[in-house]
């Protein structure tokens, strides 16, 4: 197991390495340089000339790209050009906000999504499949911000059941001890900021869920299609197990590995979605700030978003890969 | 590499051809299409796609009205929040926030739309076919180098797989600036990957198959074998995943508008744009944003459809 994570930590290393040379490329190609995006586009050339300098932009190519790949090492991504405050503190405030939608939204596409296609598989053809089914080609299909200016409009501006915005209301004092409001509140006994808090992310939360949601529902039919017919569970009942053990010990468990791989990736693709769901709902997280980061060409926040959710996507990836290999024994001796 | 959903479901659908026991291309075809007629998942998702493509031809020269006219815009009030977006003789989907008949607009930007979607997807068809083929062709025609061209790009794709496509996509629009182009390119590029990875492993798996064995024991030269035989029994899968990408295409185009990297000129509507310029006004005119949104949603729902379907009719093991 030690050997297989080294390896796999080993891996990581080219990977990266790959994205940072991109990344690099594609700073170097921004219009007018990093200079011009500091100064603005009336800047002199004496101007120009001396930020280059001062960024040690007059060095050779490898000189530059050492000294990004140094600076990214130590986390330092450069400072945003909007709030001045340097790029990693900023993600770092953001980032528990980003982290409480997604698992919410993950938890509500679980919960839903694999009971559903597990029904539905099981009465194949009958109305319950076919709803999940056209209903999960539906949510695919469905602009994720457009979703969440329906359920905005419909439940939160009509209806007024839900806040409209945010995290917190106005008014509402919390303590941020983890910064994940639902849970700071239950850790200060603060219980009105929790009660708040998750008003504030059902609908978020449900429209990050449809995606993921969608593509659950339909793994999970597919698996335990898969699955019941196999020779397996034809010996398993013809030997008499009751079909409870049949249904729970055989069919679900073996059905359930795809799904609990794909769970763990889509969190991580869950972060797109995120940049949409918490633009509409003016959120706070790490997706509200990117937007405005593309409105206002804050390059520097850009670039660390990128290297940021490499990052993270490349690390739930070994998460994924290492659980798999816990749960199936099989996977281990290759 | 990583294991993960997005590669496995390449590698399933690259598989499919080299399952189905026939070796012609063409009879294959003939069969996928006799049970495509059947299925009413095709039928739909077809019919949907001719309308779309019919609406893309000829709905410029019959939107009743121009695209860019101000004709009402005294009826709009944005500042006191009085708004047309509600059907009326002469404006069918009501007006936009300029006074604009929408419902002109639609016709003329499903012209746009299209051209979005099927630009994008070729520039990810073309260059990831081009890149699959020739590490599909290192891997097969083997040798030592051949191993190593394959596997290095491989990894490079493998990398480009593991980022979310939309967020790839905003960082190479974000960079390009606000154009057409820029969201075809920004689509197109995260395409790439998909296609590549696709007909890498659909050649592999022609590769193994008996007719490739037979024409090397009747002395016929591998690098003929790769070009006259493999390629083209290979490219079903790329055909299937071509009518996928069109949704996904159509769909992150419209999230580039909604994140205001869309195409900034007015004289051309495209749903994924009008969306965006609805959104401010949906408290007022939710109307607005409806008619785009669904043609968006219709429109990439037909792509799935035909393309689940098509998928499935390729696939031995959902075949009933």
């Amino acid at each position: 197991m030690l050997r297989l994570v080294i390896r796999r930590l080993l891996q990581l290393i080219p990977t990266l390495l790959g994205l940072s040379v991109l990344l690099f490329l594609w700073l170097n190609r921004l219009p007018g340089g990093p200079a011009s995006a500091i100064l603005g586009e009336r800047a002199t050339e004496a101007d120009v000339a001396r930020i280059n300098r001062a960024l040690g932009l007059d060095q050779p190519v490898y000189v530059q790209y050492w000294r990004f790949l140094k600076r990214i090492a130590e986390l330092d991504l450069g400072t945003s050009t909007q709030t001045g405050q340097p790029v990693w503190d900023e993600f770092t405030l953001r980032f528990p906000a980003t982290v409480e939608l997604s698992i919410a939204a993950m938890i509500i596409a679980v919960v839903v999504g694999v009971p559903l296609g597990y029904l539905a598989a099981r009465k194949r053809g009958g109305w319950l499949d076919v709803a999940s089914v056209s209903g999960s080609l539906v949510g695919i299909c469905i602009p994720v911000f457009f979703l969440a200016m329906i359920l905005r409009g419909i439940f939160s501006v009509e209806l007024g059941i839900f806040p409209s915005y945010g995290r917190l209301s106005t008014g509402i004092d919390a303590t941020s001890v983890t910064g994940l409001a639902t849970l700071d509140g239950i850790l200060t006994g603060e219980f009105d900021a929790t009660w708040d808090a998750i008003m504030h992310l059902i609908l978020p939360a449900i429209t990050l869920a449809s995606i993921p949601l969608a593509v659950i529902v339909r793994m999970t039919r597919a698996s335990v299609l898969e699955v019941v017919g196999e020779d397996y569970i034809r010996t398993a009942v013809s030997k008499g197990l009751e079909q409870k053990v049949v249904r729970g010990r055989h069919i679900l468990r073996n059905a359930l590995l795809p799904v609990i791989t794909a769970i763990g990736l889509l969190t991580g693709s869950l972060l797109s979605g995120a940049v949409l769901t918490e633009s509409v709902f003016t959120f706070g997280g790490i997706g509200s700030f990117i937007r405005t980061a593309i409105d206002a060409r804050d390059y520097p926040v850009l670039v660390g978003f990128i290297m940021f959710i490499a990052m993270i996507y490349v690390l739930i990836n070994l998460l994924v890969d290492l659980a798999y290999s816990l749960i199936d024994p099989r996977v281990r001796v290759h | 590499m990583t294991t993960s959903t997005k590669t496995a479901k390449i590698d399933r659908l690259a598989e499919l051809t080299a399952q189905n026991e026939t070796t012609s291309g063409a009879s294959l075809w003939r069969e996928a299409f006799r049970r495509l007629k059947t299925n009413k998942m095709a039928i739909i998702g077809a019919a949907i796609i001719a309308v779309f493509i019919v609406m893309a031809i000829v709905g410029p020269w019959l939107a009743p009205h121009s695209a860019t006219a101000l004709t009402w815009k005294s009826e709009v009030l944005v500042n006191q929040g009085k708004f047309v977006d509600s059907p009326r003789g002469g404006n069918w989907f009501g007006l936009d926030h300029l006074g604009r008949d929408t419902f002109s607009r639609f016709l003329i930007g499903a012209r746009q739309t299209l051209l979005v979607g099927v630009v994008s997807m070729l520039i990810g068809l073309i260059v990831g076919a081009v890149i699959g083929a020739a590490s599909g062709a290192a891997a097969t025609l083997g040798g030592r180098l051949g191993q190593k061209i394959d596997t290095v790009i491989m990894r490079v794709v493998d990398m480009m797989l593991a980022l979310p496509s939309l967020l790839l996509a905003v960082s190479i629009a974000a960079v390009m600036g606000q154009s057409l182009t820029t969201v075809m390119i920004a689509v197109g590029v995260v395409q790439i990957p998909i296609f590549a990875r696709l007909l890498r492993g659909s050649m592999l798996a022609q590769g193994s198959k008996d007719y490739v064995l037979a024409a090397q024991s009747l002395g016929i030269r591998k690098r003929r074998i790769v070009v006259t035989n493999i390629l083209p029994n290979s490219l079903s899968p790329v055909i299937v995943q071509a009518t996928l990408s069109l949704a996904t295409a159509i769909i992150e185009a419209a999230a580039l508008s909604y994140l205001g990297l869309g195409n900034p000129d007015p004289a051309v509507p495209e749903w994924g744009v009008m969306l965006s310029q609805a959104q401010r006004f949906f408290e007022h005119a939710p109307m607005m944003a409806v008619y785009p949104a669904v043609g968006i949603i219709i429109t990439a729902l037909g792509f799935t459809l035909l393309g689940e379907a098509m998928r499935e009719a390729l696939d031995p093991k959902l075949r009933g």
